[in-house]
This record gives C-alpha cells, sequence and structure tokens, in this order.
C-alpha cells in the first residue's frame, strides 16, 4: 500500500510539468481512475481544502490522499513520492546552472526568461486580484477585499513590516470585520 | 543565526503563507531572500523561478531546491524541501480529520479572504520592484507584457517557457555566428 502510495505520487510529480493546477488532471487520474483511492465528490473537497491551506497542491493532495487510505506513514510515503522526481532533475538543473554560467548560450536564454517570467508572475497577481475583488464573478464586487488589498500594499511599501506580516494582518482584520458583524 | 536553520525556517514561513498556486511564493521569495536576508539578487531569483518553472514538479518545492543549493550546496537543498513540505504535511494532515466542518466554517473562510488580499498586495509589490529597474528598456517591457497577456489569454505556461528559450537560443545563436 505505501509504495503503490509512493508511486502513484512519484508519476504525478514526474509529469506534472508547469505548476500549480495543471497537476490536477494527474491527480485525479491517479487517485479517482486508476486506484479508487478517492471519489468524485472527495476529489472536488481536496481541491476546495487545497486552496484553503497553505503549500502546493500535489503535496496536498499528496497529505490528503495517504492520511484518507493509510495515516501518516501513508501522507510521508505519499508526499516523498511526489517531491522525489523534483529533487533529481532540479538538482541536475542546479548544478548545470552552477558549470554554464557565464557561456553565451545559457546567459541569453536566461536573460530573456527573465523578463518572460516577470510578466507570468504578472499575470499571477492579475488573476489572484481579480478573484479577491470580485469572489463570486463580475456582478459581486468585495469593496472590503479592495481596502484590505491598498492598505497590505502601502504597508509594504511604506513600512519594514514584511510579507508575512502584512498577510497575518489582513486576514486578522477580515475576521475582525466579520465578527463585529460588517462584513 | 546558523545559516541552515535560517533556510529551513524561512522556506518553512514562506511555505505556510502560499495558498493556492505557484507564483505566489515570488512574493515572499524576494521578501525574504531578496531583501531582508541578501543571500541572492533579483536578477539570479528570476533565473530560480524560470528554472523551477521549466522541470516537473510543484514550482515550490523546485524553487526551493534551487534556492537551497545555491545558498548553502546539498544541506542546504535537504533544509529547504524538508522547510517546504512540512507545513502543507501537518496542515493537510490534520485537516484531512475533520475537512468537512472546515470547508463550511465562516470564521475560516473570512480569514482566508483577508490574508487573500494581502496575498495579492504582496505579488503586487514585488512585481513593481521587478519592473522599475528595467522602465527604460522597451525591449524587456515587451516582453514581460506579452507573456503576461498570453498567459492571461489562458496559453500553457509550459508553452510560454519553452518559447522563451527558442527565442534566447535564437539570440544567442545570432551572437555567436554575428563575430
Amino acid at each position: 500500500m505505501l509504495a503503490e502510495l509512493f508511486f502513484a505520487f512519484f508519476q504525478v510529480g514526474l509529469f506534472a510539468i508547469g505548476g500549480g493546477y495543471a497537476a490536477l488532471p494527474l491527480i485525479r487520474e491517479q487517485t479517482v481512475t486508476v486506484h479508487h483511492w478517492l471519489s468524485t465528490s472527495q476529489f472536488t473537497d481536496l481541491v476546495t481544502i487545497s486552496q484553503m491551506t497553505p503549500g502546493p497542491i500535489a503535496i496536498n493532495s499528496a497529505t490528503f490522499v495517504g492520511m484518507q487510505t493509510a495515516g501518516i506513514p501513508g501522507a510521508i510515503a505519499a508526499t516523498l513520492g511526489c517531491i522525489f522526481p523534483s529533487v533529481i532533475i532540479v538538482s541536475l538543473l542546479a548544478l548545470l546552472w552552477k558549470k554554464l554560467r557565464g557561456s553565451i548560450w545559457w546567459d541569453t536564454t536566461l536573460k530573456t526568461l527573465r523578463p518572460v517570467v516577470t510578466g507570468l508572475i504578472a499575470a499571477a497577481g492579475l488573476q489572484l486580484l481579480l478573484t479577491a475583488l470580485f469572489p463570486k464573478g463580475l456582478s459581486s464586487f468585495d469593496s472590503w477585499a479592495l481596502i484590505l488589498f491598498l492598505l497590505s500594499f502601502v504597508l509594504l511599501r511604506k513600512t519594514r513590516l514584511g510579507a508575512v506580516k502584512v498577510m497575518v494582518i489582513a486576514g486578522g482584520l477580515m475576521l475582525g470585520l466579520g465578527l463585529l458583524h460588517i462584513v | 543565526m546558523n545559516r541552515l536553520f535560517q533556510l529551513f525556517w524561512t522556506n518553512f514561513t514562506i511555505s505556510l503563507c502560499t495558498f493556492g498556486g505557484g507564483y505566489v511564493i515570488a512574493g515572499f521569495m524576494k521578501d525574504s531572500f531578496v531583501d531582508k536576508l541578501h543571500w541572492i539578487d533579483n536578477e539570479e531569483m528570476l533565473d530560480i523561478i524560470a528554472l523551477a518553472q521549466s522541470a516537473p514538479g510543484a514550482i515550490a518545492v523546485n524553487t526551493a531546491i534551487l534556492v537551497g543549493w545555491k545558498t548553502a550546496g546539498f544541506a542546504g537543498m535537504l533544509v529547504s524541501v524538508l522547510g517546504t513540505i512540512l507545513p502543507p504535511l501537518l496542515v493537510l494532515g490534520v485537516i484531512s480529520r475533520f475537512y468537512e466542518a472546515f470547508i463550511s466554517n465562516r470564521y475560516a473562510a473570512l480569514l482566508l479572504r483577508g490574508m487573500q488580499a494581502g496575498v495579492t498586495a504582496v505579488i503586487v509589490s514585488a512585481v513593481t520592484d521587478m519592473i522599475l529597474p528595467q522602465k527604460n528598456s522597451v525591449l524587456w517591457l515587451l516582453l514581460a507584457a506579452v507573456a503576461c497577456g498570453l498567459s492571461l489569454a489562458g496559453v500553457n505556461v509550459m508553452y510560454i517557457i519553452l518559447g522563451a528559450i527558442v527565442l534566447g537560443l535564437a539570440g544567442a545563436w545570432r551572437q555567436v555566428h554575428a563575430r
């Protein structure tokens, strides 16, 4: 059972290129179609929980499925399976990075990738912003989310609080507003 | 503070904060490793994310592996990965026992909604810092805008990265043959 969990998530870790939601169809195939560890509705719950909890969706899924099927050892086996391909492949990339730095091919490629990656991060930021401001589609503008976003932005730019503290403050404020029945 | 412990702890707190997807990590990484610890610079951070994105697996884990190797070798890689996988392992381990109650809890949803707004500000602020030094480079801004537009239009990130790699190699070929 533990070996099955390890190898199922080994495949998820090996074939999920592009990160995040690219892994979802693979996780679904392994956990619902091939192994019947989860029902379709449990899989939907898993996606919801992954969005509400920290960490990459693949690791979250590995832990969740491992716990459901074989307890704590299952969670550990599935998680290790999931990260194993990354550890090998990315370590080789790190080695290449060290060796090839300074060569014209490597440097020019990375020079082109830098603005592209910045653009991708900007796109992710815009998508997050839209989801935060319009949680249930364009007709549902969340003005408190806008206020908290602007406040967090000002705190990040003008104080030395740092990202983690600012995020906790934003969460705490929204919770406080809820407890006071304002939102 | 011991460098390995600091590496572990920084990755642990970053992982604890990355709700809902890979790129959130970029904002927190820049905040910790570039602005606070000064262990890597802005360009290296973008290189790390580009490499992490080009390999299979979760971006957060791949990023942790590269930061670990870069700042403290093999041991650094191990503690970075451990720091990154422990928070989801612990949190999901507990939540998977009573997840139905958690999903429908109003206060958990509120806390999350506020944190979502904060996380968004972290990313937007990080992107601002990456773009400002390049504000006079038209080609740089154009590449960034095209990538952003393609991603928003729903083009798979993998193809965008591959396209950029081809473009970069073509640029290198031209430089080699211009001599």
